[in-house]
């Protein structure tokens, strides 16, 4: 099973549990999405259960919210995380906040799924990766798989939570990894991330279809004598800090890998943590190795801004021999 | 016009039918036979790059391309009657209107291969780059409007969107603002009947599209996007209004998508043969084709020759863009802002010591 299949599985299995889930966004019913990750799932629940909305976020994400406030849990899909800003103030100022506005009397159990990242030859706004915005958005709630497994068993719990759930899919490797992925519901806790490699020489954090381009530093890593541990983070918010802290007082070096704009980014937030949690066992500064505060360049140029298996391993070894 | 085709009452405005022939003598506008054998050519050339353009992403030469084919008489009708000067704010299908700026199909080219140097357009005269974000660029036309008005320049501003952004809030801000400005913005709705996989009915309930700017207390017109007389005379009489300072204009431009979204869309998936036929009757060039027969204007035109001597063209456009120079690392970071900040320069300078260290280690 691909990661597209697996997301359809997850979707299929809990409509089918659940009647109070309903699909919807822009060409998800009839075409089944422009990625395919809804593909019959009109046929199978109906249309009135799985449908196609006119074209803007903004009312997406609108009605969601007085679904959820009536009951019902959305999932969402922005066609490209690079479309969910017309939407923006009704996921920060509304989805994020119900909840607490309310004090707990609505809560808003939806997920806005939305393919993310570069690397696919697109045009402008298809390839961006901007998790940082959400999991700095109070009330918010960030899962990024890396496998179609994971994103099976995250999908579901994420359509189980009664929070606002941020699902961003690596589309890059939407259909690049094969995988056994087990037919029956598979869960996967929130808040947890998982160790994808043992080492130790350095920790190395990174999610989302960046884990295949670490695994590919890893060898060249291993050719050169270092032993890396890798950590796939799998929710961006609430992160895992406690499983970090612990490779890197092992470690004593971290590496985060992340696509989006270096500021204020992801890495940025684990490495101030790492200095909270693990400063004194830390024998090279933290490193972040991310995607340029730069706009992600079109196709022609877009080589220099993704993030490959040598540019990790480069700091991989500058880290180690610090 | 606008009182006779009131958007209310869903008749669509039409000059010419399928095969040609004039329908309405009254509205006819005035267009001399050179003008309308150069506007034939012209669709045509633009039919033969964007097939040329969708065949060249077949063969991995370039990357998604939206093709626009069936609804070149929008973007002919608007290159007729604007001037030079006047202000183009693009969505990302209207070829014809980009060109006729003075855009060349090796810009085109080079946007679709994914060259941000592609959509500059550096000598076209007023016109922002392509908009990918739906319905957002309408806004940016309506700033236009205003600044045009404010500095008392004699310029109309068209903005083009498509049938699925008019259920974008961006749309309506924008209908709403140039009414209250009173702004000289034409804005031109390609209604081609998808917005990709979503038939328009699905898109909205209204009566037509044009009906919508009627709320807003702005002059809006239905038009039969694929005639050219039609659309020539609706933008000629908006543009007037617009130009003579009494405000926005609204027009629909009923059109038929022929092709898929883009290259990586089918439309098997969501619209039948049957109905592309009956739409393909509708054909912009085709009518305007019959027309000239009709009026025995055609005889002079040899169109395979033509279509030959554009392919020829066309084809050493291509080749100048796929001979292009290399993109550089700087090319991501020099335009972020007009003074870099150092910060960034960093980045940059410890990507090049990576790639150095790349080069030496193979
Ligand atoms: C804000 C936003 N949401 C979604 C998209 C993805 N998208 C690209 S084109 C398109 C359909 C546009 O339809 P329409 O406005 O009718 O124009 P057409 O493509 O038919 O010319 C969609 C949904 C986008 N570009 N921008």
């Amino acid at each position: 099973m691909n990661m597209v299949q697996a997301i359809n599985d997850a979707l299929d299995i809990k409509m089918a549990e659940d009647k109070e889930v309903v699909v919807f966004g822009e060409d998800v019913g009839v075409e089944g999405g422009v990625f395919r990750v809804t593909e019959n799932l009109q046929k199978k629940y109906g249309s009135d259960r799985c449908f196609d909305t006119p074209l803007a976020e903004s009312g997406i994400i609108g009605a969601a919210v007085g679904m959820c406030a009536a009951g019902l849990r959305p999932v969402v899909e922005m066609q490209f995380s690079g479309f969910l800003y017309p939407a923006f103030n009704q996921i920060v100022s509304h989805a994020a906040r119900f909840h607490n506005r309310s004090r707990g009397r609505y809560k808003m159990p939806m997920v806005i799924r939305m393919p993310y990242g570069g690397g696919i030859n697109a045009l402008e706004h298809h390839s961006e990766s901007m998790e940082a915005f959400y999991g700095h958005t109070p009330g918010l709630k960030v899962l990024i798989p890396s496998t179609p497994y994971d994103a099976k068993g995250l999908l579901t719990t994420a359509i189980e939570s009664d929070d606002t759930i941020i699902f961003m899919e690596p589309k890059r490797i939407y259909r690049a990894i094969k995988q056994e992925v087990p037919e029956e519901k598979i869960s996967i806790p929130i808040g947890k991330s998982k160790v994808l490699n043992e080492g130790s020489d350095v920790t190395v954090i990174a999610y989302g279809a960046l884990i295949r381009e670490v695994q590919k530093a890893i060898v060249l890593a291993k050719q050169a004598g270092i032993s890396v541990e890798l950590i796939d983070l799998r929710t961006i918010y609430p992160l895992d800090k406690e499983s970090i802290a612990k490779s890197v007082k092992k470690t004593g070096r971290i590496i985060t890998v992340a696509e989006g704009p270096k500021s204020f980014g992801v890495g940025a937030e684990i490495s101030a943590l790492m200095n909270e949690h693990a400063f004194l066992h830390l024998e090279a500064p933290p490193k972040r190795v991310q995607g340029f505060d730069t706009i992600v360049p079109l196709p022609m140029g877009e080589h220099f801004y993704m993030i490959s298996p040598e540019k990790i391993f480069y700091e991989i070894e500058r880290t180690v021999k610090f | 016009m606008f009182k006779e085709f009131d958007p209310i009452n869903n008749k669509i405005f039409r000059i010419i039918n399928n095969k040609g022939a004039v329908i309405n003598e009254k509205w006819k506008p005035k267009i001399d036979d050179a003008k309308l054998i150069k506007a034939y050519k012209d669709m045509l050339y633009v039919r033969t790059a964007d097939q040329m353009a969708v065949s060249f992403q077949r063969q991995g030469r370039m990357f998604t391309y939206p093709p626009n084919y069936g609804q070149e008489a929008i973007s002919q009708a608007l290159s007729m009657v604007w001037r030079k000067d006047d202000w183009l704010v693009p969505a990302f299908r209207e070829l014809g209107a980009w060109l006729a700026k003075g855009a060349t199909m090796k810009e085109v080219f080079l946007y679709f291969m994914g060259y941000e140097d592609g959509t500059v357009f550096k000598n076209a005269q007023n016109i922002l780059p392509i908009s990918v974000p739906i319905a957002s660029q309408l806004i940016h036309a309506v700033g236009l409007g205003y600044a045009m008005k404010y500095k008392k320049e004699d310029k109309v501003v068209y903005g083009i969107i498509g049938d699925g952004g008019t259920s974008h809030g961006d749309f309506h801000e924008a209908l709403n603002f140039a009414a209250v400005w009173e702004v000289p913005v034409v804005f031109i709705i390609q209604n081609n009947q998808y917005a990709i996989s979503l038939p328009l009915k699905k898109q909205t309930k209204s009566i037509n599209l044009a009906v919508k700017g009627v709320a807003y207390n702005i002059p809006s017109i239905y038009v039969d996007g694929n005639d050219l007389f039609a659309m020539y005379a609706a933008i000629q009489f908006a543009t007037d209004h617009s130009r003579a300072g009494k405000g926005p204009v609204l027009i629909e431009a009923l059109t038929y998508r022929k092709g898929a979204h883009t290259t990586s869309d089918d439309p098997t998936k969501y619209r039948t043969k049957a109905e592309e036929e009956e739409w393909f009757k509708t054909d912009p060039i085709d009518r305007l084709k019959s027309y000239l027969k009709i009026k025995k204007l055609s005889k002079d035109i040899n169109e395979e020759k033509l279509i030959e001597q554009y392919k020829k063209e066309v084809d050493r456009q291509f080749t100048e863009a796929e001979n292009y120079p290399k993109y550089k690392l700087e090319d991501v970071f020099n335009y972020l802002y007009t003074d870099m900040p150092d910060d960034l320069r960093n980045q940059m300078v410890e990507h090049e010591n990576f790639l150095k260290w790349k080069e030496v280690r193979k």
